[in-house]
């Protein structure tokens, strides 16, 4: 019986969900930047999240519980918005600039969704402390 | 009378420890909410007690079955598009119910040792 997992779990969660709210901070500063070519434009990051299936030291078996890793972070494949600017100086010779592809709306209600998931993990890491320390008093009669 | 040590904590020492491990699953569940195709898993409580149980009172000197509870898959409420299948309210119930549990079973332990405390000193 081993609280040990449990941290790494709710650990790597916290990580990956740290990763996604970096991404989430990016995204919406960049909202607003614009760049003279499409290829050239601010297009909106995401992370892939994957669960990882561990298996025991010496055995076969699997660990119960599994962790969460940060696969890639993909670049999104929505099209960037152009706006026919012909005063900014990064326009090109047709006088259009190209906006990020980046949805501040989605990003907000992502970041919300980011936040109450790594509150939930530090709410997980309290509740196991609270059980660790109890399960160390256990036959302290006092 | 003599007290058989192994039989005093009875059920409870096995339920400790099958809440422990469980609390490790339901950690893992939150901690893979937003993790595309994960499948949500979950023991059933009392086969795995059960089993334990019938596990501990085999023959004595005998290597218990240590394979630890069977791991079963989470039936959601709602289907989700990105194959996950973890509800984070009933995930967050069940691992808050867990945990109460889990400080249940360590009372019951901490009384029987008292009990137990209690008659050794003749009181």
């Amino acid at each position: 019986m081993s609280f040990k997992n449990v941290a790494q779990i709710a650990g790597s969660a916290m990580t990956a969900q740290t990763v996604r709210l970096n991404t989430i901070a990016s995204n919406l500063a960049n909202a607003g930047t614009v760049a003279g070519s499409a290829a050239e434009a601010y297009r909106a990051r995401k992370p892939v999240f994957a669960a990882i299936y561990e298996r025991e030291a010496f055995s076969d078996e699997p660990i119960a519980g599994a962790r969460v890793q940060v696969l890639d972070v993909v670049q999104s494949t929505e099209p960037v918005r152009e706006a026919y600017e012909p005063d900014n100086p990064l326009a090109n010779e047709a006088g259009v600039v190209f906006y990020s592809n980046v949805n501040p709306v989605a990003e907000m209600t992502d970041m919300m969704s980011a936040a109450r998931a790594f509150e939930t993990n530090v709410e997980v890491l309290n509740r196991v402390k609270s059980m660790q320390q109890a399960l160390l008093r256990l036959g302290d009669n006092g | 009378m003599a007290i058989r040590f192994d039989n005093v904590l009875g059920v409870h020492e096995h339920a400790l420890a099958l809440r422990a491990e469980r609390t490790k699953i339901l950690a893992a569940n939150l901690a893979n909410e937003n993790t595309p195709g994960y499948q949500a898993r979950d023991i059933d409580f009392a086969a795995s007690l059960q089993r334990a149980l019938e596990a501990a009172a085999g023959e004595p000197g005998l290597m218990v079955d240590t394979s630890g509870p069977e791991l079963l898959y989470r039936v959601p409420n709602h289907p989700s598009q990105d194959g996950n299948t973890v509800e984070l309210g009933v995930e967050q119930a069940l691992f808050s119910q867990n945990a109460s549990e889990f400080h249940m079973s360590l009372t019951f332990i901490n009384m029987k040792l008292r009990g137990l405390a209690r008659a050794i000193e003749g009181q």
